[in-house]
């Protein structure tokens, strides 16, 4: 048999990993990734000029970071790996890339999915206007770019990233205005248990709050957020929020910073067909897999946060656990006892996610509450008194239908930053469970292409 | 206002001097378009719906957010172009052209 064609999409934890595990066993996979260079967003590499020592850029996960760049650069002459590459299709047996003006389609025997994940948003009045971040981005900047996304910035939401972000923009010297938690104090005393799981992360969490303490920056626990406020031209002015007593105050800032923790980038799973199901913990959908990542469809792995999120750590062990069922699979011998080990490792892992998760709860009872005039679908300015009205209009209650007729995830983003909000929105209006609204189904080309493309010349 | 990103530190590069809407904009090798532009003005294009300025938002090429254009009219997503030399960027979309209409 000539040797199996295997194709890792992503290069983040899970892909480099993935590909680690398939080079030892003497396969060499294509790698597909849309960064410049590997490391995904966790681990995400800064431009080839820039002098920062990965103890700065990576903080308390500099040794873990600089392992996985180590061991991917060491494979760049044994696999067939190909940067700067979107993914925009899958069928037939085929994924189908987009590079420049360059487009090919590749034949799979099996396909590791490694996809990861971005920001989870919950829109709030003004979150269109210049100078609104998602955390995450917020996070780039300053790993990739050595920039602050404003001189004053208020970092808004709930989740690890929250008070990581933050912290790092302390250090880095970046003026934090403040730190708005919307989560509530009495869900991260009942996470604990689980978050003992890796008491190492969860004392790292713990330090990140105190070294804000020590910067000064004021930190309210259980707000709800009300407004970014601001000017359509000039961008944000400021956050009015709502503290923990009900009374509502205005923070003086030129740029905000907002995410929920994070949600998997599932197109390319839901456009190889795979199943998914409703996880009520998160309220989100997500592709169903088995404990070695092996999806509904044959020859379809998932691994890392864009199975689920469960972190970075997680997502090493469960890449490398993907491409050892792909090769055993495909009739090649395996290490049972390593697929063992990596089952316990991403079990653990499993536990902690589980505290995050409840620790830093999605917070869907804000959709309720979002005024008519906030705008939900940040692409094409659409508000939630037009989704809402076009669900009156028109009796639209799943989630694909609503879309058709309001435009609310149709836009360029795809829905990945209105998707969730849009669904609980529908949700309260037609006083159904949000598993009911259903999940926006994927649609290629997964990112706009430029239209000009062709296909690769021979 | 004059920039709304601000530099924490690799300021030690060397500059790059690229066009946006034909006036020189300067920044540093290894810069996005989107860092070049937004550390020397405040936002990076005009919201087609009407409700005012955007600067992008997601940094990692999934929102969309952040989209300028050549003078040759190719759209570029600036959070993962690089600024180089000899760009000359616009912050709106050129006019469409037809060329087997010329």
């Amino acid at each position: 048999m000539a040797e199996p064609r295997i194709i890792v999409v992503g290069a983040g934890p899970s892909g480099a990993r993935a590909a680690e595990a398939l080079v030892m066993a003497g396969i060499r996979p294509i790698v597909i990734d849309e960064g410049r260079r590997d490391g995904g967003q966790i681990f995400r590499r800064q431009p080839d000029n820039f002098t920062r020592p990965y103890a700065k850029l990576y903080g308390t996960e500099a040794g873990r970071a600089k392992a996985l760049h180590d061991s991917f650069d060491a494979l760049k002459d044994q696999i067939d790996y190909r940067p700067e590459t979107l993914v925009w299709n899958i069928a037939g047996g085929q994924v189908w890339t987009a590079s420049g003006n360059v487009q090919e389609t590749l034949p799979y025997d099996a396909l590791i999915l490694c996809t990861g994940a971005t920001d989870r948003l919950m829109p709030v009045k003004g979150w269109n206007l210049a100078g609104t971040y998602s955390l995450g981005g917020s996070q780039v900047a300053l790993k990739s770019q050595a920039v602050s996304i404003g001189h004053e910035v208020v970092f808004m939401g709930s989740g690890p990233l929250l008070y990581l972000v933050a912290s790092q923009y302390v250090e880095a010297g970046a003026k934090v205005a403040a730190v708005l938690d919307s989560s509530p104090k009495g869900a991260r005393i009942k996470a604990l248990p689980d978050l003992m799981a890796q008491p190492l992360m969860l004392w790292n969490g713990i330090k990140l709050t105190g070294a804000l303490k020590r910067a000064r920056v004021p930190v309210h626990h259980q707000i709800t957020p009300v407004e970014i406020v601001g000017d359509a031209d000039a961008g944000v002015s400021g956050v009015r929020f709502r503290s923990a007593s009900g009374a509502e105050r205005t923070i003086h800032c030129d740029a905000v910073a907002v995410g929920y923790h994070l949600r998997p980038e599932t197109q390319l799973a839901d456009l190889a067909r795979c199943e998914f199901a409703f996880d009520p913990g998160t309220r989100q959908w997500l592709p169903k897999r088995d404990a070695d990542g092996r999806a509904s469809v044959q020859g379809v792995y998932l691994a890392g946060d864009g199975a689920k999120i469960l972190g970075a750590k997680s997502a090493e062990a469960s890449g490398r656990l993907a491409a050892l069922a792909a090769i055993s699979d495909l009739g090649l011998p395996v290490d049972g006892g390593a697929m063992t080990a990596l089952r316990r490792d991403v079990a653990g892992h499993a536990k902690f996610a589980r505290g995050l998760a409840s620790a830093f709860p999605w917070p869907a009872h804000q959709a309720a509450a979002l005024p008519d005039k906030a705008i939900v679908c940040r692409c094409e300015a659409i508000s939630a008194g037009d989704l809402r009205s076009v669900m009156r209009e028109t009796g639209a209650v799943e989630a694909n239908r609503a879309k058709a007729f309001s435009r609310v995830g149709m836009g360029r983003c795809q829905g990945r930053y209105c998707g969730l909000a849009a669904a609980e929105i529908i949700a309260v209006e037609a006083k159904i469970p949000v598993e009911q609204v259903g999940r926006l189904r994927g649609q290629a080309p997964v990112k706009p292409l430029p239209i000009a493309i062709g296909d690769e010349e021979a | 206002m004059s920039g709304r990103f601000v530099r924490l530190g690799e300021t030690e590069r060397p500059p790059v001097t690229l066009h946006v809407d034909g006036q020189p904009v300067t920044a540093l090798e290894g810069d996005t378009l989107m860092v070049a532009l937004l550390s020397a003005g405040g936002t990076l294009r005009q919201s087609e719906f009407g409700d005012g300025r955007r600067a992008g938002f997601c940094l990692m090429g999934a929102c969309q957010d952040c989209w300028v254009w050549t003078e040759s009219g190719d759209r570029l997503r600036a959070c993962s172009t690089l600024a180089e030399p000899s760009q000359r960027i616009l912050t709106s979309q050129p006019e469409a052209t037809w060329p087997n209409l010329g």
